[in-house]
């Protein structure tokens, strides 16, 4: 039962309705003052108390409009605020902020009404409950809901009759509230005095207990999801540093910087569309920035092959050094026209998440970098053995002078090959400036892990590579809570080479009798 | 495998015949003893070599060290290895430490402990710290801790049969880590400062321009012998199984050798000259950081040697030295352009001169009307 309650809507609900009933008759013997009777008639008469009234009628028109304010009154407010004195403005300062809230809860934008829900659960007083359970009643969004109810269990645990107590103890803990946590943690350490304190006592720490152990799910979700969105961008990388090196016994030490220039040509992309297209369209720059970077970074690909790579085969060691060289080149050149460090602002439509469970948000962002991946995948799949040219560059992986002497071009496929993979390294790119700042550099933090893919994933298969690079993604961000970002990069480097002593050519190698490739 | 009277006495003959005639000597002579008597020189003679010039000198020279050893395993076994800034570098700390610690309380807080430690309250100094006050200690870690640590790697990676652009990609990884590593606080190296503000080494201000001359002397020694060494094991038997293993590795398995303990041997004796380089490196340049060990630094080695020369000792010193007296006349003038500089020099070397400068040298010296030794040298160590 207790498992079902955080996931729907329902039995939360019902739950709510029955402490509806009880709610009200408890506020009202905590919260009646016994020598205050309405003073004003209008939020506007008591407007005018606030500003012109001696201190005890500011304090009674401050109540007043707490129960009564209307966010309509804002402005006025923030106009006081600015003329009066310390003392004035501490008063307001609760009412302007249950105002504000009230203006959020009425927003139209989901985000918006979560946040002011939170808020008021967070720093509202009491008399924040009533505007809640309004809005409660008037909300149709699953997750608003909810933070609608945290807020309202949260206030509730401020109530002095403790079975309103008890009761807000149970549902926060029912509900997994994280914002709860460090109140029940309080609650939980407190001394008791009586029975009804230990009782309060007790379920405090059953409520933390189980709002912790939950939360231990939820972080290791999101570090998965965020492995696997790294182990994307490393898929991405690697693929093409595979393929290539798969087909042309090359390794490219560009290929990050193939990365830098889809970074910085969605960056170009971006600052165009701002430039010449109004703002109803910027939202959709990325749509053209990913064909983009990857043409780009295909054709600079394309020509370092042409002039550079063409000539060094056969010589694997010379090509790393000069491709290294190139690097060093790209970056600098990068470095003199856009400077030290641009970032990419992701379009509206990629921000924010999805909410699926309680405290686990989806980003857009990581999501599309995982997808793009998984699509990128199926096209090279496609592309490899669905075509006339796929089953070329098959041949010509499995024996170059076989298929020469076949009639294949080789040479044509290898600058095709290359500037396909340097074009998937721009895709790659293009996603990272999703998740992060776009800096001449970027390519040289993902280079060595991407090169350890291709390593421990074996050459020329594509399961290998994927497997590896979704496993030392998610191996990265898993290691990092338990052992810092530093020590889980020296584990997997001795993971990595552990695994070669027992498989020297990478996970998946291509069967043959050959000694060497 | 040779009893160790027969070892030095092989050593004292190799160094006789070392250097192939007189250049050998002549060159090292001139080193050793000729730019000091050029510094001694009055200020405003057109000969004079300042201080600040015979710091530089040494430093390249100690570059020269980390290069022939680079030279052993790259030129002469074929196999490239990206990660030697890390070898560079444990030799480099090992001293760096010694001479922290003989700081002792001159530090700007008047703590026995190291400044960066006082910094990051650190209240006794790590265990692995302590031996480091001796000067015998520090001196044989120098050599032996970038060695163990090439063979404790070198071990699994050779074995594993893991060679060509699979070696170098991991041993670049080993560099990132490295890097990483030595970057971090709690490890007790300095953090990203590294180590510095050193101050005197047995008594000696390392400020005293005289404690620079004996350095640089010490460092062209150091050279000399490690020349001689690299001179005999390429020209042993050994050497030509090196030789054979870059040529081809295949059939030097088969034919029963094993090539993965000959390029273990190989990288351990690198490892250990790219041990000496950083401890001669650190008196002179005072500072040794984690920047100075990581990637950049790891591949940037890799080019002195090919522009010099790979597979040919005089082209490992020439192209140490020469590739950072550039660097450091480009990055004071024109410190943008340097890597474009760099980056031309890697593409240049690969594709238009393989053999370097002393390839070029050669080539031009065959076309002139020809002289005997050099032919026949080009034809020993080609």
């Amino acid at each position: 039962m207790r498992r079902s309650i955080r996931r729907s809507p329902i039995p939360i609900l019902s739950a709510w309705l029955l402490l509806f009933l009880g709610a009200p008759l408890s506020l009202a013997t905590a919260q009646e003052e016994p020598t205050s009777p309405p003073a004003f008639m209008t939020t506007q008469e008591a407007m005018t108390a606030l500003h012109e009234s001696p201190w005890p009628d500011k304090k009674l028109a401050a109540g007043y409009l707490l129960k009564n304010g209307d966010p309509a009154l804002l402005p006025q407010f923030e106009e006081l605020r600015s003329n009066t004195n310390r003392r004035v403005r501490r008063l307001i300062k609760p009412v302007i902020n249950l105002l504000k809230n009230k203006a959020g809860l009425a927003s139209p934008d989901k985000g918006t009404r979560r946040a002011a829900a939170r808020d008021l659960g967070a720093r509202g007083t009491p008399e924040a409950l009533p505007v809640l359970k309004k809005a409660l009643s008037n909300e149709k969004e699953h997750w608003v809901r909810y933070d609608l109810e945290e807020a309202i269990q949260l206030l509730n645990l401020e109530n002095g009759d403790p079975q309103v107590k008890f009761m807000a103890i149970q549902q926060l803990g029912d509900m997994r509230s994280a914002a709860a946590l460090p109140i029940l943690q309080d609650l939980a350490k407190q001394q008791a005095g009586n029975l009804e304190q230990q009782t309060l006592k007790d379920e405090a720490e059953k409520a933390s207990r189980l709002i912790q152990k939950w939360q231990d799910v939820t972080r290791g979700i999101e570090m998965l999801l965020q492995g696997l969105s790294l182990g994307s961008i490393l898929l991405l990388m690697a693929l093409g540093l595979a393929i290539v090196f798969g087909l042309m016994g090359v390794i490219n030490m560009a290929h990050g910087e193939m990365m830098m220039i889809g970074a910085y040509a969605t960056f170009v992309v971006q600052e165009t569309f701002r430039m010449y297209l109004g703002e109803h369209l910027f939202d959709y720059y990325f749509f053209f920035a990913l064909p983009c970077a990857f043409f780009v970074a295909a054709f600079i690909g394309w020509i370092l092959e042409g002039t550079l790579i063409r000539f060094l085969y056969g010589r694997p060691l010379e090509t790393l050094l000069a491709t290294w060289g190139v690097g060093l080149v790209l970056i600098q050149t990068a470095r003199l026209i856009f400077g030290d460090l641009t970032a990419v602002q992701a379009p509206s439509w990629l921000r924010g998440g999805a909410q699926v469970v309680v405290g686990v948000q989806l980003p857009y962002n990581r999501l599309f970098i995982i997808l793009l991946a998984l699509f990128s995948v199926a096209g090279i799949y496609l592309l490899l053995f669905r075509t006339g040219v796929g089953l070329r560059v098959r041949a010509v992986l499995q024996n170059r002078d076989m298929s020469a002497c076949l009639g294949i071009p080789t040479r044509k496929l290898d600058a095709y090959t290359f500037a396909f993979g340097s074009g998937l390294a721009g895709l790659a790119g293009s996603a990272l400036t999703l998740v992060g700042n776009v800096d001449p550099e970027l390519g040289r933090n993902y280079i060595v892990d991407s090169f350890m893919v291709v390593v421990a994933g074996g050459v020329g298969k594509l399961a290998g590579t994927i497997t590896a690079a979704f496993g030392i993604g998610t191996l990265n961000k898993l290691l990092e809570p338990g052992f810092g970002a530093v020590y889980g990069k020296v584990i997997i480097l001795v993971l990595i080479i552990l695994f070669l002593q027992v498989r020297p050519s990478g996970l998946f190698a291509l069967k043959g009798r050959h000694l060497d490739s | 495998m040779t009893p160790e009277r027969s070892i030095t006495s092989r050593l004292a003959a190799a160094a006789s015949n070392v250097g192939a005639g007189p250049a050998f000597w002549i060159i090292g002579a001139l080193l050793f003893a000729g730019v000091p008597l050029l510094n001694l020189l009055p200020d405003d003679s057109f000969f004079h070599v300042s201080d600040f010039t015979l710091n530089l000198l040494g430093k390249f020279f100690a570059f020269a060290i980390l290069a022939l050893g680079i030279d052993l395993i790259w030129g002469y076994t074929g196999v490239l290895s990206l990660g030697h800034g890390v070898f560079f570098g444990l030799g480099a700390y090992a001293m760096g430490m010694h001479l922290m610690l003989g700081i002792g309380t001159e530090g700007v807080y008047g703590n026995a402990l190291p400044d960066f430690m006082v910094w990051n309250q650190v209240e006794e100094l790590p265990w692995f710290w302590k031996p480091f006050y001796s000067l015998p200690f520090s001196l044989a870690a120098i050599v032996l801790v970038p060695m163990a640590a090439a063979a404790m790697f070198g071990y699994f990676v050779f074995r594993s049969r893991i060679r060509g652009v699979y070696f170098s990609i991991i041993t670049q990884a080993l560099a990132l880590v490295a890097w990483l590593v030595f970057n971090r606080n709690e490890t007790n190296l300095g953090g990203t400062n590294g180590l510095t503000n050193f101050k005197h080494i047995q008594g000696f201000s390392l400020n005293d321009p005289s404690t620079q001359l004996v350095m640089y002397m010490v460092t062209i020694l150091f050279l000399g012998l490690a020349y001689v060494l690299c001179r005999w094991i390429t020209q042993s038997r050994a050497g030509r199984v090196l030789i054979a293993i870059r040529d081809c590795e295949q059939r030097v398995f088969f034919s029963g050798y094993s090539p993965a303990n000959y390029k273990l041997f190989v990288f351990v004796i690198s490892a250990g000259l790219a041990g000496l380089a950083g401890a001669l490196y650190v008196p002179q340049v005072g500072i040794i950081t984690p920047n100075q060990i990581g990637v950049l630094p790891s591949i940037e080695m890799v080019i002195w040697v090919a522009v010099g020369g790979r597979g040919t000792l005089s082209g490992a010193i020439i192209g140490a030295a020469g590739v950072n007296f550039m660097r450091s006349t480009l990055t004071n003038h024109f410190p943008e352009l340097w890597p474009f500089f760099l980056g031309g020099l890697f593409i240049a070397v690969v594709m238009f001169f393989p053999k370097g400068i002393v390839g070029l040298l050669r080539k031009m010296s065959v076309m002139l009307p020809s002289r005997k030794s050099k032919v026949e040298n080009a034809a020993t160590t080609d």
